[in-house]
């Protein structure tokens, strides 16, 4: 039978976060995997959660929180920035008690908000890549309501308050914080991309696709990889 | 290091299947004048964000909102001969 979901929570001050939960939670390797951001999230959050079923079965356990202002956060989007997510996934890999930590694309942007303990990382892309597909987005999709926008419309939009991207609304810390971000050097870090070859897993990349999809074989090669890797170090 | 022309278009095509989602076999049939916007359910406004992103990290090259207009995902071949021209640049 596969494992059951453990729906948990984890404690900003005085706010209450969500965490999907995988596996024995008393197993040796607890794995916290920190989602990719905004749009991508979501198109990655069923090959995630499929490997994480298949680590259970592997005796690893599994942490896969709600960043704040995201999925069930009652926290606002448009008073997060890169460093309040930080704080978010180091309470949250203390009160679970993670013994690695599993970044996904722009998640590794915030991975090193717990420095200490040994790093895996999947395809991590730059913030500047990130935000300007969202910037793109909402310039296509004014344009398409007969409103001419620009790059410097939305950073002025930002200026002022905050700017609406791809139905997130986002301060202009965020959105600076965004356009020099980049995967931060750490001691014991490795990183696997998808595609064929040395440090690669089968599959493709799914958190690029317009329509969201998932991937068996994809999520099978993820969960091998990290059982691999996470009984290689730490723990 | 600049790409030579037929690495450009091997990366487009890649492109098409890894963002578009796009059937590997279909993106291997396509021609010049194979036509994309309009014919190719996949390719909205939205995906050509995300498109001309990747093609931008994996190119190495900077796409200016000027640059694109509605010819440029006219057809394949469209496509390619702008990818072609940014690498060269």
């Amino acid at each position: 039978m596969s494992a059951q979901p453990d729906h948990l929570t984890y404690d900003i001050d005085w706010q209450e976060e969500r965490v999907l939960g995988l596996g024995d939670r008393n197993a040796k390797r607890k794995i916290l995997i920190i989602p990719p951001l905004f749009d991508e999230m979501n198109r990655m959050r069923r090959a995630t959660v499929v490997a994480m079923r298949d680590l259970a079965a592997r005796g690893v356990a599994t942490f896969l929180p709600d960043l704040p202002g995201t999925n069930e956060s009652l926290a606002l989007m448009p008073e997060q920035d890169l460093d309040s997510w930080r704080a978010a996934i180091k309470l949250a890999a203390e009160q679970l008690g993670a013994t690695h930590i599993a970044a996904i694309r722009g998640g590794a942007l915030i991975d090193d908000a717990v420095p200490n303990l040994p790093h895996w990382r999947l395809a991590p892309v730059k913030g500047a890549s990130l935000i300007k597909t969202m910037m793109r987005t909402r310039i296509a999709g004014d344009k398409e309501a007969g409103i001419t926008t620009g790059t410097e419309d939305l950073m002025a939009e930002a200026q002022i308050s905050r700017v609406g991207l791809s139905g997130h609304l986002l301060n202009l810390k965020m959105v600076e914080q965004l356009m020099q971000a980049e995967a931060a050097p750490l001691l014991d870090v490795r990183t696997v991309n998808v595609g064929v070859g040395a440090d690669m897993i089968t599959g493709s990349p799914l958190w690029l696709r317009a329509e969201p999809q998932d991937d068996a074989a994809m999520s099978a090669a993820m969960a091998a990889e990290l059982d691999r890797w996470s009984a290689s170090c730490g723990g | 290091m600049p790409f030579v022309a037929d690495e450009t278009e091997a990366a487009v095509r890649e492109l098409l299947v890894d963002v578009l989602g796009v059937a590997p076999a279909t993106v291997a049939a396509m021609t010049d004048d194979t036509p994309l916007f309009g014919a190719l359910p996949e390719l909205d406004s939205m995906a050509v964000a995300g498109l001309l992103t990747e093609m931008e990290d994996r190119l190495d090259i900077i796409i200016d909102d000027d640059d694109v207009d509605g010819d440029l995902f006219e057809s394949f071949g469209s496509l390619v001969t702008f990818a072609k021209a940014k690498v060269a640049e």
